[in-house]
């Protein structure tokens, strides 16, 4: 497949292919092999096939990454009270220990699964999809996965989601993208939570948070919410709903979405699973 | 932290390979690595000891390659090199660029010994 079809041959690695062909015998039973592969493939392929379980159902699947206490559950608990219905949802919980957090989603009514990583920093996609043969993914429109809290590992493992969300909270500072760039760098949306604190924690610069951004080429919008004061959480809502909708638009066109940057693993196997070959361009512009 | 996870990959990766070549012997294994691919070079090389042993490639010579960040600017053209946390054009300044490497994790080649010893 990808592998000798040369589809993976970049700028940076057309060299290695070039004279010799794929395999040289350099001496008597010595061989020196040129390989090509992303080093998480055998991730990447699982990611892939789980994108296929969503999209088979119609659902879109949201990877929401942030440090540890940045929000993300209390962000699920407030989206699921806010929907009221609207959409059915199911979330993934992913932690080194417990089962708090999905404890917290199931008090509001939602089906949700706990990941216990025991010491693995990150999700991966074999992880997730044993979480998915534990749920009824039928009558599905959104998966929430809630990624281990952690600005650096998760960033590297395509979990099959069709879009990735990051959180960075205003306590957190304003420099994090400049700090943590292959996280931010993966957003396709930047959640600014607790920003009911802004007044307070005023050395915290939303604009500088986002020229940071823009730094690392992402267009992606960035959203202030709160949900405490329940601000922001209208034009969160008005975000999931878009997203859902084109994602249903791609499928009946027989298409998928993959985050708008992904690890360089899954754009060398965009074309095994019949999707595009190449990452959707968001849907949505900032201005 | 997740270098071990990569770095186990990595073996099975090469152990596949080696059971496909019918290699008795992994002499060396040549990793590509960009910095914007979340993987530090060094931590690899530190897990690494840890995921081969046991293997055929238990006594294999890891070589990582550095792959410099490089972005082509939407705006003019220019090719140029940048840094992780600034992918700007560095002909032109615009922030509108798109990755042109960089952010490779790649198992770039094999050497292994087959054949029977003598």
């Amino acid at each position: 497949m990808c592998d000798t079809c040369g589809c993976n041959v970049t700028h940076g690695n057309a060299h290695l292919v070039q004279a010799g062909g794929k395999l040289e015998k350099t001496e008597q039973g010595r061989e020196s092999l040129t390989v090509l592969k992303n080093l998480l493939s055998e991730n990447d392929h699982q990611a892939g096939h789980n994108r296929e379980h969503f999209d088979r159902r119609g659902i879109l699947a949201v990877n929401l990454m942030s440090s540890p206490g940045a929000g993300k559950t209390a962000l699920l608990e407030s989206t699921i009270d806010a929907l009221n219905g609207e959409y059915k949802v199911a979330v993934i919980e992913g932690d080194l220990e417990t089962e708090n957090d999905a404890e917290r989603i199931r008090k509001r009514g939602v089906e949700a699964i706990q990941i216990s990583t025991g010491s693995a920093c990150h999700l991966d996609a074999h992880m997730v999809h044993d979480a998915l043969h534990h749920m009824d993914l039928n009558g599905l429109d959104i998966v929430f996965i809630e990624n281990v809290g952690n600005l650096v590992c998760p960033a590297s493992f395509d979990l099959g989601q069709h879009r990735n969300i990051t959180l960075l909270s205003v306590p957190e500072g304003d420099d994090k993208p400049a700090k943590y760039p292959v996280m931010f760098r993966a957003a396709d949306l930047v959640l600014l939570t607790k920003a009911d604190l802004l007044p307070v924690l005023d050395d915290f610069q939303p604009q500088r948070a986002e020229r940071y951004l823009r730094e690392l080429a992402n267009d992606a919008p960035v959203l202030h919410t709160s949900v405490r004061s329940g601000a922001g959480v209208e034009q969160w809502l008005a975000w999931l709903g878009t997203e859902l909708t084109a994602q249903r638009q791609r499928l009946a066109q027989g298409e998928t979405a993959r985050p708008a940057v992904q690890p360089e693993g899954a754009t060398l196997h965009a074309g095994e699973h019949g999707g595009h070959h190449h990452p959707h361009h968001h849907l949505h512009h900032h201005d | 932290m997740h270098e071990l996870s990569v770095c186990q990959a990595l073996i099975r990766e090469v152990e596949a390979l080696a059971r496909e070549h019918e290699a008795r012997l992994v002499e060396q294994i040549v990793v590509r690595l960009g910095p914007l691919s979340g993987v530090e070079a060094h931590l690899l090389q530190q897990a690494y000891p840890l995921a081969c042993a046991g293997t055929v490639a238990e006594s294999a010579e890891l070589v990582v390659e550095a792959v410099p960040i490089r972005v082509e600017c939407k705006s003019c053209g220019a090719e140029t090199e940048a840094k992780a946390n600034r992918l700007l054009c560095g002909e032109c300044g615009d922030w509108r660029t798109r990755l042109v490497g960089g952010d490779e994790m790649v198992l770039a080649s094999v050497s292994m010994m087959t054949g029977t010893e003598h």
